[in-house]
């Protein structure tokens, strides 16, 4: 099942990163997991958050540019290998990796999740899952991220 | 229903000069001038020490011709003459005073009879009317008013056609917004500049102003592509109208339907196109500083006033049947001129070169620095929502692009720095798009 990621533009200052997170918080929207990804000049800030929707609103009402992108959750073991194991079967299916990031935790006791952005994700959904990858489900990880 | 009621294209009655035959024209050009010559060298001591000095007497103006003979007005005569040293009528008979925007030291102050501010607001009509408004038009006036002419000038104008008009004067957006849609809008007079913002915070509030038709923009120098764009995202007509507070104020001369450059109302001021460094007087079409003197200004009179701005005249008639000539938009101000590394830029160039790369209505900002000896220009460009990717190599991409198209244009390396959304400032009216940090 695919996630909607929000993507945000921030410039390279101290204190920008604070902003979108302080308006999340006043929203009362938690933040399931984040990445930054960062050049000399600027970075784009990406959330998988809980009410995507609502956050949306929240950060553009601050008037932050925020684009909403598909990324697949993919569940992964987590022991040496297991990372290079759901590579090895994205790479064979011939899917193209954009960028990916971990969740803070998995799931399920002994499994990793990796947030993957794919160029294209209903096919990655699609082959990955026929390689036995175990797609995650927003429920998966947003209740695992409540308890 | 008279005839102007109609809508769109009507004709107005205020509008019939426009449609003088040019010969006529000419006649009514001579006339106002040799006495408008004659009251300046009675009444104003600079023009008349001026006329003197080089041997002249009004009676010497026997032909249009012979104005180029006359002494030139710049800037800094109205403010050594500051406050009223230009004045050619006595207080008595003043019933207006604007002043504008000294941005630096004392500002200058222009003056009105009652008779000016009849013409002023007769251009002003006619201004409106070539940009197809008329009675039942809803007019949003955001110049601003005081001792600015926007403000005024558009707002009388508005009322002698017969329109609506709300006098909202400039700034506060969200209540420009609310009026806009509430009071169904048809017209809103601003700076381009402003009208961007407007369109931008309307977007995020989700505001309808599907009533609004057509924007008289002004005040700053903006480009073609600009219009273009303006026009396809907002669906409405944008004119450009050019006037300055030396001269009256707004009105000085305006777009019509067709777009291809400014009717100037030349029954009131005339034209000319000079050489910017030799003084002399151009072909009709070449480029140059306009120079304009006020036909039938009384309270001040300008003789010859240099106004910086740089345009052409354009030779051919146009399309919409008006005799006034034209000038072609003017882009650039030679105050607005910057140098850099040896080589002359106007921000004009600057936004039509951003205007190239997909997008959309940009908000940019000039910096100019000096490091080691070496001067550097950077321009800001916010990120738009339809421009930003999540993807870094997309955004690094557009910066690479913007570089090209600004390379290509100035033919100079700048640096293009992506900066948040909203992050410039945004001017309620005149956009200051330069920061020169350079130390000479």
């Amino acid at each position: 099942m695919k996630l909607q990621q929000l993507s945000l533009f921030l410039e390279n200052r101290p204190g920008q990163l604070r902003a979108p997170c302080e308006a999340l918080g006043k929203a009362g929207i938690d933040i399931v997991t984040m990445s930054l990804a960062d050049t000399a000049q600027f970075g784009i800030l990406r959330l998988v958050v809980k009410d995507w929707q609502r956050a949306r609103q929240v950060l553009e009402s601050t008037g932050m540019v925020v684009n909403v992108t598909e990324v697949v959750p993919i569940e992964v073991d987590d022991r040496p290998g297991g990372l290079a194991a759901a590579l090895a079967a994205i790479e064979e299916a011939g899917i193209g990796v954009e960028y990916m990031y971990a969740f803070a935790a998995g799931p399920r006791p002994g499994k990793a999740a990796i947030i993957f952005r794919f160029e294209e994700p209903d096919r990655a959904l699609v082959v990955l899952q026929a390689r036995g990858l175990r797609i995650l489900s927003a429920e998966d990880l947003l209740e695992k991220k409540s308890m | 229903m008279s005839a102007w009621n109609d809508p769109p294209g009507g004709f107005h009655p205020a509008s019939a000069p426009d449609y003088l035959p040019r010969v006529r024209l000419a006649e009514i050009q001579l006339q106002r001038l040799q006495a408008v010559v004659s009251r300046a060298y009675e009444h104003v001591a600079v023009f008349r020490k001026r006329m003197v000095e080089r041997g002249l007497a009004p009676s010497d103006v026997r032909g249009l011709s012979d104005l180029a003979r006359l002494p030139f007005t710049v800037k800094a005569d109205l403010r050594d003459s500051y406050p009223f040293g230009l004045f050619a009528s006595p207080m008595e008979e003043i019933v207006r005073l604007h002043a504008s925007s000294g941005t630096t030291g004392k500002p200058i102050v222009v003056a009105y009879t009652q008779a000016d501010l009849d013409v002023w607001t007769e251009v002003m009509v006619r201004t409106f009317a070539a940009c197809g408004l008329h009675r039942g038009d809803v007019i949003q006036n955001a110049y601003g008013y005081g001792l600015f002419t926007g403000g005024l000038g558009a707002h009388y104008g508005g009322e002698a056609l017969g329109a609506t008009v709300i006098p909202i004067s400039g700034g506060n957006t969200e209540r420009q917004l609310m009026v806009m849609q509430d009071f169904g809008v048809t017209a809103l007079c601003c700076t381009p500049s402003y009208f961007l913002h407007l369109l931008e915070r309307a977007r995020e509030m989700k505001l309808d102003f599907s009533r609004l038709r057509v924007g008289v923009f002004g005040a700053e120098p903006w480009s073609e592509a600009m219009r273009q764009r303006i026009q396809a995202e907002s669906g409405i007509r944008a004119y450009d109208i050019y006037g300055l507070s030396e001269i009256v104020g707004p009105g000085v001369g305006i777009e019509c339907s067709h777009q291809q450059g400014l009717h100037l109302f030349e029954d009131h001021f005339y034209p000319e196109i000079i050489d910017p460094e030799s003084g002399q007087v151009l072909p009709e079409g070449a480029e140059g500083e306009l120079v304009l003197t006020t036909l039938s200004k009384r309270a001040m009179p300008m003789i010859r006033y240099r106004t910086r701005d740089v345009t052409a005249l354009v030779p051919e008639p146009c399309a919409c049947g008006r005799t006034l000539r034209r000038i072609r938009r003017i882009g650039r101000r030679s105050d607005d001129m910057f140098i850099i590394r040896g080589v002359n830029v106007f921000p004009s160039q600057v936004e039509t070169a951003l205007l190239q790369v997909e997008g959309t209505l940009p908000h940019y900002h000039i910096v100019l620095t000096r490091e080691a000896g070496l001067d550097r220009m950077e321009v800001k460009v916010e990120v738009t929502p339809e421009v930003f990717s999540d993807k870094i190599r997309a955004l690094e991409n557009l910066q690479r692009k913007l570089e090209a198209a600004l390379e290509h244009v100035l033919g100079l390396r700048v640096q293009v720095t992506l900066v948040e959304p909203r992050s410039l400032a945004r001017s309620e009216g005149k956009a200051k798009r330069v920061t020169d940090q350079r130390k000479v």
